[in-house]
């Protein structure tokens, strides 16, 4: 499906319109219970946004960034994931982290400051968030190097922002999955702003999903706000990956509806008309209409669903609240596979410091 | 066998690679050219290119590549062509390799080596003869090694692949095809993390590593024939540092001389000095000492022995030391 969209041409993949109405001959015709999952995750990642939002404005979690109005795009993408596939995630990627199975508490308890909570539990094929921009995205690309050498059949979905696009990594990054044909998948998610320098300010490629043709794979413009369209484009580009045929870019066309971080004032750089544009477009109430034309929506399952996030945001909350702080050992153990004898001299006397008090 | 240090150095991968099917190679013309040195000479006949991989031109890929292959499970050893290339990786390096233990709480490690020629003394191009060790040992997480020797060359680099913590292995250029001697055989690791006593003496200490040791050799050579006795520490690795046998040696000699081929200025060198200050102050007879290259760049060929510490300078710093 994807070589039907030419980024070059100006094409987006879309499944279904602002009101809901979908496109027959491109609609991926989940089960309704499949449907059911991904608004059941949408809600899960926004009433979970929120509640960090909350948090941080009580001085209960650290900087923020918030992933309003992401939703379809980061539930999409991971819904398409199979336990065998890896995510490597950027900063802005609650959505994603909760559909593949990131405790939640786990992901408050590293905003809240805490290193234990990046550490991805075992079993789950997730790397630790990278904050330096498309840093991660060659650490996706050697990843898909490892699986392709020890002939595991699966790919790697690393994610970055637009602003990413106009990093050396992210170019060297595509560059060499080109030429390699490595087992990736590069979601760029389009949110027109990198932190207030907005997506015509990054590049002048009138997509960012164009990029691609450079480096000799496919790349496809998706709409970020339909959680089906992005969904079927990633589950499309890992079937390709996996059977060996190379890398695809995909851009997620969305929009940041919150702030960068909560250290931001996005009113700075942009209009509240366009803000309220965009709000219409909401990939939340978008899918509650396609579901509610399927006579899959009611009030009934909204109360359900709803109050099940809450339930589980809630939940989360006190068990990352109930952790116990990082120890002075917690902050020195992983610095080396061994702790060497001059920096456990140094933690002594840390640890010395510390039971002396201040004097 | 009798070989030549980037001889030893093919040997350490071939051997490695031998042993352990996670060791892969990757880098700017590693591959048929064997390495701009010759150091991954044959290895790509013997190996495959699915293991030793020749890189598009682009060093901050090349590590953030290497990085992720070693996170799922290889253990990769990149190539950075010289030393003075390497800072368009240094956010990889800094930011996830010397990190990812840490920042995952050990879920994810960064088993890698990253190897590169390093230093002056072999009259080549700009950029092709620095020696920025130290801003590499002010990360913390990183592992860096330098060999002064075909024979532990091998060993260092060994130790290096197995090691489960990132290491930047840093070949003295100058030492490449200077000396030979007798290889042993077969796998054998010389230690990370130990510094050598590569002579005893009564008199001064002097602390070098790399290229320079054998600089501090022809000085000790000298200084024997005016009736004093030098001690040479060679580091090995310089991060984490051995500062054990560092303090040892200055305790009994009273006496430290420094010397490296960097810029003076934060060379590793004064990280060197504050240790003796700290912790053996009191055995001091006089002031340490630090023979450097000076505060600036790195000359082109015509003018760099100006710039390179030789034995010599060294000599002088001890004679300055013996009138305390």
């Amino acid at each position: 499906m994807i070589e039907r969209f030419d980024p070059l041409r100006g094409e987006r993949l879309r499944v279904f319109d602002d009101q809901g109405r979908a496109a027959p001959d491109i609609d991926p015709g989940l089960a309704d219970a499949e449907l059911r999952a991904l608004y059941e995750r949408m809600v899960r990642a926004r009433t979970a946004d929120a509640k960090a939002l909350k948090l941080q404005r009580q001085g209960r979690l650290g900087t923020y960034a918030p992933s309003l109005g992401h939703e379809a795009t980061q539930v999409g993408l991971a819904s398409a994931l199979a336990r065998e596939d890896w995510f490597f995630p950027y900063f802005r990627d609650l959505g994603a982290y909760l559909t593949l199975g990131y405790p939640l508490a786990d992901y408050y308890h590293f905003w809240m400051g805490n290193e234990a909570g990046l550490r991805t539990p075992d079993g789950l094929n997730i790397f630790p968030i990278a904050i330096p921009v498309a840093s991660q995205v060659p650490h996706a690309v050697g990843a898909a190097v490892a699986l392709k050498y020890r002939k595991v059949r699966a790919a790697v979905v690393v994610t970055f922002g637009d602003g990413a696009t106009s990093e050396g990594d992210f170019h060297e990054a595509l560059n060499y999955a080109g030429v390699w044909r490595t087992p990736n998948v590069f979601v760029c998610v389009n949110n027109q702003f990198a932190i207030s320098v907005p997506r015509s300010r990054q590049s002048a490629s009138p997509t960012l999903a164009q990029k691609a043709v450079a480096y000799g794979f496919p790349g496809v413009q998706v709409d970020g706000n339909d959680v089906l369209a992005v969904l079927a484009a990633t589950r499309e580009a890992l079937a390709v990956a996996r059977d060996g045929g190379g890398p695809t870019l995909i851009e997620a066309y969305t929009y940041r509806l919150g702030d960068h971080t909560t250290s931001d004032d996005a009113s700075r750089y942009r209009s509240k008309e366009e803000v309220q544009a965009w709000e219409g477009r909401d990939p939340i109430v978008r899918f509650r209409r396609y579901l509610e034309r399927k006579g899959l929506w009611t009030d009934t399952v909204e109360k359900e669903v709803q109050a099940a996030a809450s339930e589980l945001v809630e939940k989360a909350v006190v068990e990352a609240e109930a952790r116990p702080p990082a120890t002075p050992e917690d902050i020195f153990a992983y610095t080396y596979a061994a702790m060497p004898p001059d920096l456990a001299a140094e933690l002594a006397e840390l640890k010395d410091a510390l039971a002396e008090g201040p004097r | 066998m009798i070989m030549t240090m980037v001889q030893a150095i093919t040997q350490a991968l071939a051997v490695e690679m031998d042993r352990d099917d996670r060791v892969v190679v990757l880098g700017e013309d590693v591959g048929r050219d064997g390495g701009v040195f010759r150091a991954t000479e044959g290895l790509v006949d013997r190996f495959g290119p699915e293991r030793v991989m020749d890189t598009p031109l682009a060093e901050s890929g090349a590590i953030g590549v290497a990085l992720g292959m070693a996170a799922l499970g290889l253990r990769p050893v990149a190539e950075i062509q010289f030393m003075g290339f390497i800072y368009p990786a240094f956010n990889q390096i800094i930011s996830h390799v010397a990190r990812l233990r840490n920042r995952t709480r050990g879920r994810f490690t960064a088993p890698l080596t990253i190897r590169t020629p390093y230093g002056a003394g072999v009259k080549a191009l700009e950029h092709h003869s620095e020696s920025t060790e130290a801003l590499f040992c002010h990360i913390p997480g990183l592992t860096v090694v330098v060999p002064s020797s075909p024979a532990e060359a091998k060993g260092l680099l060994i130790a290096s692949i197995r090691s489960d913590d990132p290491v930047l292995f840093l070949e003295p250029t100058k030492l490449y095809r200077a000396e030979k001697e007798d290889v042993p055989e077969g796998a054998y690791e010389v230690p990370l993390r130990q510094a050598a006593v590569r002579r005893e003496g009564r008199d001064a200490t002097v602390v070098a590593w790399g290229a320079m040791a054998p600089v501090a050799r022809a000085a000790a050579a000298a200084a024997e024939t005016e009736g004093l006795s030098l001690e040479i520490v060679d580091l090995r690795t310089l991060s984490p540092m051995d500062r054990a046998t560092v303090l040892a040696s200055v305790r009994k000699t009273g006496r430290a001389v420094i010397l490296h081929e960097a810029p003076k200025t934060c060379g590793l060198g004064a990280e060197i000095a504050a240790t003796i200050a700290e912790s053996a102050l009191l055995s001091l007879k006089g002031p340490v000492l630090r023979v450097t290259a000076p505060d600036i760049a790195v000359p082109l060929p015509k003018t760099e022995d100006l710039y390179y510490p030789n034995a010599g300078r060294v000599l002088r710093a001890v004679r300055r030391l013996m009138e305390y």
